[in-house]
């Protein structure tokens, strides 16, 4: 039995003009240990999938579909029974390390909380095991550390001490939301390399969620490709490198700009801007940026269509799509 | 302006502005109302009818020296409104100025202006009010003067906020680029768009004068005898309240619906006014 | 730390003097000559004169600020012309009143603001919340003397459980003293109590959108927990801040609502000597009141160090 099976996530927000789906049939497996990329721009429905996953949507958004995590059914199951697999079995680290702790409260505390809320570990135990946590995360000085307040810490640190958080109860999966985008160049290899080891050793599954390909390419075994809400590419990471199929994640590629590149040359970019929650279309939520949209694809969104082994991609135009210069 | 053509739609579907607007606009119809016809005199004085419970004749009874207390609460209502329009306008006029001032030239002005205003705070209001009618004397006019003056630091500060956030915008830089005097900016770009908050504010302070007057006329400050006063009549029903307890209502309870009332109509107008400064209810 | 301490120790001192010349130069400023208008108009040139040489209002005004700082430094200050009584005694009697009373209505306006805040931000936008917003604009717009007006007539007149007003000193006992002050306290905590419920209801709600409530959620607490644990304590850093500056307001309040249940307390006594002209006293009783705010803003300002550890580091 696989890990994680997400069925048909749809995740529908209030907005000013009335409810819409920002994430609207999202499929996808994790077997345990496995590591699965989401990557896609602001918007895609990316972070709220996540947040699905976790239960923490914000006020006014609701999640329909199912998502089952070892055999559990998550959307229909009652807030108690998900607060205990939460931070337990399944964790998540956030994308701004900066505010997301308590800065009234110690940090050995704040990591001391979920083994006393799970493990009901005393304080002082409790205490101990996080500070055995922050060395394993690389925060030097751990039990002085412990004694400190977030704003003590640098960013890169407190993002160490996020992801020790994450890792008390010894997870069987944690998701990663953009967790090195808001630190400098240097850190975010740290990071990344952090939790490269963490997931090797532990064994647990991860979830990573970016929007910068060369994140994804270098850290995960499978990766989707989301836009409008859907998943329009998924795969195994290096097939999926080898040959892009869909014409978004040609665009994505193509618009990377290369240390190579010669000066004067133009960004290539996807013409047109990602389209309103509200006014996304139906079928193809690319459409009105695809250089190879047809009417047909205003008709319904496209089925997934085998590229290759474990590589599937949501375009009625593959075959064009791929023949590309 | 698209903004102004929605607003009448709007603002008959917002609940706070609704009723607020209602109960304002009751408060100055019976004051305009008492001007020219009340029930009964609310001067003239029929002792052998004192103290009557409400009736057919006396739909809220008599005070203690006979006069109709439905009269009295609407002849009140002129007072309140005096008291509010006056003192307000003392306050908006002079704070309004002062702020503008503060803002448009900056520097030790500001900081003058704004540290005077700040000291002003630290005092209760109330307290200064009752020194000032103490000393001048009781009356309406000097209660008047008094929560006048205490609206003066309020005006001055709003506006100065308000004022400083519109200077820094892009076309005040282009007036001042195109060589338009400080004078003239404030005059004509400045004080039209903060107009909104200041009405919002002016609202508010109405509130306050209302209560403010209740209070001094309460310890005998305020609006003297035989002028009708809600707040006096509060004082002389206190001292019945053993023999005709309901008197103590009535008064009050035509203080608290105008407050409420003027307090809803500001907080519906600056939900409506300015969507940038409607918090999150 | 203690340089903390140290800056704010300096500021409550300077505003207290600041506070003391606004006092002296208020009185100063205002026209009319006090002798004359406590002796009448009809009094003859001669007593009016004699009377100011007795209050010493014939002496430069430095002099006067001068000798009555000392005064103020060695406790000595002055008699009251009205009681002619020292006014030290004056005061401190007053004080037994108006200080309890002030701090009863401090507690319950702070348990009932934060009890209902809490709720309605818990609540937001639902039921709860619109009821507990409601209520708060009904208590700012009721004026507290009708309020307490109200309380009479229920508690007093009707059912019979207190009495009117009046105190009968705490020489009598501790409970009639305490249920002597009890409405009158209820009737100064409406008022800030509807103004603080509001700031507390979006105090939380701020801090409810903040990004570490979400980390303390995907631990797994619960939103009580939550709300409980990580949101309150963050919460109370704009509350305090408020409460402190509302507390001149509840002192103010107390001039009234002294006056509403014949309490004789420091804010009747300023009323009562503003109306006589009793300088002295006036003098007195608004520097202590205004004292009074400052100690309490000075208060908070440690409170916030004691909560808030960024702010301790900062004079480190």
């Amino acid at each position: 039995m696989a890990l994680l099976e997400v069925r048909d996530l749809v995740v529908t927000v209030a907005t000013a003009e009335g409810p819409a789906d920002a994430v609207r049939g999202v499929s996808f497996t994790l077997e345990r240990g496995q590591t699965l990329g989401l990557v896609g721009e602001s918007g895609c429905g990316k972070s709220l999938t996540a947040l699905a996953l976790m239960g923490l949507l914000p006020e006014g958004a609701k999640a329909g579909g199912q998502i089952l995590f070892d055999g559990r059914e998550l959307v229909t199951m009652d807030e108690p029974a998900r607060c205990r697999i939460r931070g337990d079995r399944m964790a998540m680290v956030f994308q701004e390390p900066m505010t997301s702790l308590n800065p009234l409260h110690r940090i050995g505390r704040q990591l001391a909380e979920p083994l006393r809320l799970h493990r009901r570990l005393s304080a002082g135990s409790a205490l101990e095991q996080a500070i055995k946590l922050l060395d394993r995360v690389g925060i030097p000085d751990p039990a002085r550390r412990a004694d400190a307040y977030p704003h003590q810490l640098s960013g890169g640190q407190r993002q160490r001490v996020m992801m020790a958080m994450a890792l008390a109860c010894g997870p069987d999966l944690l998701i990663a939301d953009e967790p090195t985008t808001a630190l400098d160049v240097t850190i975010q290899g740290q990071i990344l390399d952090l939790i490269a080891e963490l997931v090797a050793e532990s064994g647990m599954a991860l979830i990573l969620i970016s929007h910068d390909l060369g994140v994804i390419a270098e850290n995960v075994e499978r990766m989707a490709v989301m836009y409008g809400g859907l998943v329009v590419e998924s795969g195994s990471t290096a097939s999926i490198f080898r040959t892009l199929a869909h014409p978004y994640s040609q665009g994505l590629f193509a618009a990377r700009p290369g240390l190579a590149s010669r000066r004067g040359q133009r960004l290539a970019t996807i013409p047109g801007n990602v389209p309103d929650l509200t006014e996304l279309p139906r079928g193809c939520p690319f459409q009105s940026r695809c250089r190879l949209a047809i009417d047909a694809c205003a008709a319904a969104p496209p089925p997934p269509v085998a590229v290759a082994a474990d590589h599937v991609a949501r375009c009625i135009r593959l075959d064009e799509a791929l023949r590309r210069p | 302006m698209s903004i102004a053509l929605r607003l009448p739609r709007r603002a008959l579907r917002h609940p706070s502005f609704v009723l607020g607007g209602v109960l304002t606009a009751l408060l100055i119809g019976v004051a305009a109302l008492s001007l020219v016809w009340t029930p009964w005199s609310s001067y003239e004085i029929d002792v052998p009818n004192r103290l009557k419970p409400a009736s057919a004749l006396h739909w809220l009874g008599t005070d203690p020296l006979g006069r109709d207390v439905l009269s009295l609460l609407l002849t009140g209502a002129q007072n309140s409104i005096l008291v509010g329009v006056i003192a307000v306008g003392i306050g908006l006029g002079a704070g309004v100025a002062l702020g503008a001032l503060a803002s448009a030239l900056r520097g030790w002005v500001e900081e003058l202006v704004m540290r005077l205003a700040d000291f002003t705070f630290a005092f209760p209001a109330i307290l200064s009010a009752i020194m000032l009618t103490a000393i001048f004397g009781p009356g309406i006019v000097n209660s008047i003067i008094a929560i006048g003056i205490f609206n003066i630091p309020v005006f001055a500060r709003v506006t100065r906020a308000s004022a400083n956030a519109v200077w820094a915008r892009e076309f005040i830089l282009a007036a001042r680029a195109a060589g338009k005097g400080r004078f003239r900016i404030t005059i004509e770009h400045v004080l039209p768009n903060i107009s909104a908050s200041i009405m919002v504010q002016a609202t508010i302070q109405f509130a306050t004068a209302i209560l403010a007057e209740a209070a001094l006329s309460y310890l005998g400050l305020g609006t003297q005898p035989p002028q009708p006063s809600w707040g006096r009549m509060l004082n002389e029903a206190q001292t019945l309240m053993f023999n005709a307890p309901q008197l103590a209502i009535f008064p009050g309870a035509a203080i608290a619906l105008s407050v409420l009332g003027l307090n809803l109509l500001g907080d519906g107008l600056r939900d409506l006014l300015d969507p940038r400064l409607a918090r999150k209810r | 730390m203690s340089l903390f301490l140290l800056k704010r120790f300096a500021t409550f001192i300077a505003t207290l003097i600041g506070a003391s010349l606004v006092v002296f130069l208020a009185l100063e400023v205002l026209p009319g000559d006090a002798a004359q208008m406590i002796l009448g108009p009809e009094a003859p040139a001669e007593t009016v004169q004699n009377l100011r040489v007795k209050l010493g209002l014939d002496r430069p005004p430095l002099e006067r600020y001068l000798v009555w700082m000392e005064g103020l430094a060695q406790g000595d200050l002055g008699v009251s012309y009205a009681y002619q009584t020292p006014v030290n005694e004056l005061l401190g009697e007053r004080l037994a009143v108006t200080i309890p009373l002030a701090v009863m209505a401090m507690l319950l306006t702070t348990v009932l603001a934060l009890g209902l805040g809490v709720y309605a931000a818990a609540h937001h936008n639902r039921v709860g919340d619109v009821g507990v917003m409601g209520f708060s604009q009904l208590g700012l717009a009721i004026p507290n003397f009708w309020f307490a007006i109200l309380l009479i007539l229920l508690f007093a007149v009707s059912l019979g459980w207190f009495s009117a007003g009046g105190f009968p000193g705490w020489s009598e006992g501790i409970w009639p003293a305490f249920k002597s002050l009890l409405l009158p306290a209820v009737a100064l905590a409406t008022v800030q109590a509807a103004i603080l419920t509001r700031i507390t209801r979006s105090a939380v709600l701020e801090v409810l959108r903040e990004d570490f409530v979400r980390t303390a959620r995907a631990k797994g607490l619960s939103r009580a927990a939550a709300l409980w644990r990580h949101v309150l304590r963050n919460a109370m850093i704009p509350v305090i801040t408020i409460m402190g500056l509302q507390f001149s307001n509840l002192l103010a309040g107390t001039i009234v609502v002294e006056n509403v249940f014949y309490l004789p307390g420091l804010g009747r006594l300023i009323f009562q000597a503003i109306a006589n002209r009793d300088l002295a006293v006036v003098k007195d009783a608004v520097l202590l009141l205004a004292g009074m705010v400052v100690l309490v803003n000075f208060i908070v300002d440690l409170l916030y160090a004691a909560i808030d550890p960024r702010l301790k580091v900062q004079d480190t």
